[in-house]
């Protein structure tokens, strides 16, 4: 049989793209669960679209910060790496000034009870992140069925694009194994691993089972939770009765974290 | 035709041997940050993107420049570009290429590439900077090996490569506005969310790709029996001055928003890079450096009795593509970053792992623009050198 | 033939290497994976059944665990309805891991055999052993 090099490495080539294209058809999951395998656990708390209401005022001592972030950090198996370089935080305290820094420029006129006050900061659950729209695999994605800004660990791809993009610095990506940085660890939550980036998650797997987020339940009432879209909820009643300010309300990512300035127990 | 690369004298083996040791260092390094992680770079939480994704910004940058020797050819039928059309795609893949890799070894966890094409996300612009990518390597590849391969055989290329590279023309800007696109659509970062950005980055690919081809035709002419021809040469050189008065232009466009506006957002992160921001001024001596090389180029450039000497003209060539290398290739990622949302100063340096992983890549891009010159060359040398329409 | 001889050391040196791993591992028996479904917790239960029947879950438990992965944090349906109509809450760390909390002597069984390495351990916390 007459056949040169150059057709035989052509038909070589050929058979092997085919045979790729094929099984690569087979990496299209399709999924075993029917629809009917699935529900929500009854007990979950249901809402459009869930937001935060911080009362500032009412956090007055160092513990009233430490109880609210680190049962957070204790229960996610959120590392302590120590270093502010490569550190990961879902919630942390950082200054007034610098957390609305285009409220004061020249911060020189700020009003007494506000000055340098630690203010509590983590991801706002927007709700037209920025952070969603960049992500190429969708690992970050905004739930439909309540509004929290998610992330899928097993799918992201650690880019760090949705990083650059969060204009509140919400993120934070895992530079190394952050287990040797585990003093206790949670069994019932898992861990993260190196190469992906993490952030507050609205505490998901307690409002599955009908529980308040952790922070909200350990600030002894500074901070309030409830779900935007229904008037009758305590934040709505929050919003209406306090004036509140959020995070570069300019840039028109719609933050769900309202902060109450000029609340009635500002002393 | 890949067996043309196989032939060579010494010095052309000794290069390659430089190359795989490059290439070496730059593996090891990275199979401890494959099994430690992106801890080993200088990279923070803050300055989430550094070394690797600036690189990645200006090697696209350097792809896309094919285009300018391309399209005077094809479409405006520049005679003078023929013989190094064939110079041009040979560029754009290796640049290419090291783009992707530079992605690659940029992100957390590589082993995961694929999600990015098992769950595509038509909102992100990475997605599509990494379709866009792959479409214009697949391009370059079958244009460039098929008219190569036509001219060692004497004939014109099949009728089917001439639509593609009427495609590759209308791709060449695409994939370097993508990438802006990645940079200036982030509402957080006003350093980046200027209308302006693509314009920025085609102006300085178009002259640092065509500088890095002088230099490239310079040496071709130097060490093999192919002279690319004084007239192509000169043609670049003026590419290499227009486009180079007009990026200093653009950023003179964006000094001027920001700092007549003086709204701090925009202010902060130009007064970081070139005056240093709350004692912090890493970068600041760098970025100097590169407005002054710019404008020190533009005084070689902007003189045709300067230009057409070659000496000076290589002189010139070399201080563009540093100067723009300083600025895209570093300042402009950096300095997205500083100062973070909290307007905090978290500063960025390489570290010698992350350097010697991005040499790396850096060397196995060369070690690809010297098998693929060397094929192109000998084919010239021994069909007299014109490629045909 | 040309070069015949860098072409027979060249294809000598290509069997060796593709059959060593049958060469190195000639003449040793490993075990059988023999995975133990006796921890305290299944032997407490009533009725000693899994999520599905065993002979399921040995063919699909991966794709179980993705399809409740997704269910789980992109759907925010933590019950699974079993075939039988049993009700779990979709987690590998609280409810496989749960009666199955000997991993060494369960998971990793066939899964050594098989050098089958899953990086799930990576993130979701693996029973302690010996509880």
């Amino acid at each position: 049989m007459g056949i040169n090099r150059r057709q035989f490495l052509k038909i070589a080539g050929f058979s092997s793209l085919i045979g790729l294209g094929g099984t690569s058809a087979s990496l299209l999951r399709k999924s075993i669960l029917e629809a009917s395998q699935e529900e929500q656990d009854p007990r979950a708390l249901l809402g459009k679209r869930w937001a935060l209401v911080i009362d500032m005022s009412k956090f007055k001592t160092e513990d009233d910060y430490r109880r609210v972030i680190d049962v957070c950090h204790r229960i996610h198996n959120v590392p302590d790496i120590g270093n502010p370089k490569s550190e990961v935080k879902w919630i942390w305290k950082e200054e007034y000034e610098n957390v609305f820094p285009s409220q004061d420029f020249d911060n020189q006129y700020v009003e007494e009870s506000l000055k340098n006050k630690p203010f509590l900061v983590l991801c706002n659950h927007c709700d037209n992140p920025p952070c969603v729209r960049v992500c190429p695999t969708k690992a970050t994605f905004k739930r439909k069925s309540d509004g929290i800004v998610m992330m899928d660990m097993h799918r992201c791809i650690g880019c760090r694009f949705c990083m650059a993009a969060c204009p509140f610095g919400a993120r934070s990506f895992n530079f190394q194994d952050p287990r040797p940085f585990l003093k206790e660890m949670n069994p019932e939550f898992p861990t993260r691993t190196k190469g992906v980036v993490e952030k507050c998650t609205l505490c998901y797997e307690r409002l599955a089972i009908g529980l308040i987020p952790a922070c909200v339940e350990a600030s002894n009432g500074a901070m309030a939770f409830g779900d935007l879209k229904d008037p009758n909820s305590e934040v709505r009643k929050l919003l209406r009765d306090n004036y509140t300010i959020r995070r570069k309300p300019e840039l028109g990512t719609l933050p769900s974290v309202f902060y109450i300035i000029g609340g009635k127990n500002n002393a | 035709m890949l067996e043309k690369a196989l032939v060579g004298d010494r010095r052309y083996w000794g290069w390659i041997c430089f190359l795989l040791a490059v290439m070496g260092v730059g593996l090891i390094f990275y199979l401890r940050q494959f099994s430690f992680g992106l801890g080993i770079t200088g990279m923070s939480r803050d300055v989430s993107w550094g070394l690797y994704i600036s690189q990645f910004t200006f090697l696209v940058g350097i792809a896309a420049s094919g285009v300018m020797v391309v399209l005077p050819y094809y479409l405006h039928d520049y005679k003078a570009f023929g013989k190094i059309t064939i110079l041009g795609e040979f560029l754009a893949i290796p640049a290419v290429i090291m783009c992707m890799l530079f992605i690659f070894i940029d992100m957390g966890q590589p082993t995961r590439v694929l999600n990015v094409l098992l769950h595509p996300s038509p909102s992100s612009v990475m997605f599509f900077d990494m379709v866009v990518l792959a479409g214009y390597l697949v391009l370059n590849i079958l244009v460039g090996w098929t008219t190569l391969h036509a001219e060692k055989k004497g004939i014109a290329p099949a009728s089917w490569v001439k639509p593609l590279i009427i495609l590759s023309i209308a791709w060449a800007p695409s994939i370097h506005t993508v990438t802006a696109f990645l940079y200036a659509g982030l509402p957080g970062r006003h350093f980046w969310l200027s209308a302006i950005m693509a314009a920025r980055f085609l102006a300085s690919a178009f002259a640092s790709g065509p500088a890095l081809l002088i230099l490239l035709a310079l040496i071709v002419r130097k060490f093999s029996k192919f002279d690319p021809g004084k007239e192509a040469i000169q043609a670049l050189g003026r590419i290499v001055t227009y486009f180079m008065l007009t990026n200093v232009f653009f950023l003179g466009l964006e000094f001027f928003t920001a700092f007549y506006s003086k709204i701090p957002g925009h202010m902060m992160s130009f007064e970081y890079l070139y005056m240093g921001l709350e004692g912090h001024g890493k970068l600041v001596p760098l970025m100097w450096a590169s407005s002054i090389l710019s404008v020190l180029a533009i005084g070689l450039l902007v003189f045709p009795q300067i230009r057409k000497n070659e000496t000076l003209l290589a002189i010139a060539s070399v201080t563009v593509f540093v100067a723009l290398w300083i600025d895209k290739g570093f300042g402009l990622v950096v300095g997205g970053f500083v100062p973070n949302p909290f307007e905090r100063i978290t500063e960025y340096w390489p570290t010698i792992p992350e350097a010697s992983i991005a040499l790396g890549v850096w060397a196995f891009g060369f070690l690809l623009l010297t098998i693929l010159y060397k094929i192109a060359v000998t084919v010239k040398e021994e069909s007299g050198g014109e490629a045909i329409h | 033939m040309y070069n015949g001889g860098k072409i027979i050391a060249g294809l000598v040196i290509f069997v060796g290497l593709v059959f060593l791993p049958f060469f190195l591992s000639m003449g040793k028996a490993v075990a059988k994976p023999d995975p133990k479904i006796d921890t305290p917790y299944i032997q407490h239960l009533a009725e000693k059944k899994c999520v599905e029947s065993k002979q399921t879950m040995k063919t699909i438990h991966m794709q179980m665990l993705y399809d409740w992965r997704d269910a789980v944090v992109r759907d925010g349906d933590r019950i699974y309805v079993a075939n039988d109509g049993k009700k779990y809450t979709m987690s590998l760390q609280n409810t496989c891991m749960k009666c199955h909390s000997n991993k060494k002597q369960f998971c990793d069984q066939c899964h050594n055999y098989l050098s089958v390495k899953p990086y799930c351990w990576d993130c979701h916390i693996a029973p302690k052993e010996g509880v």
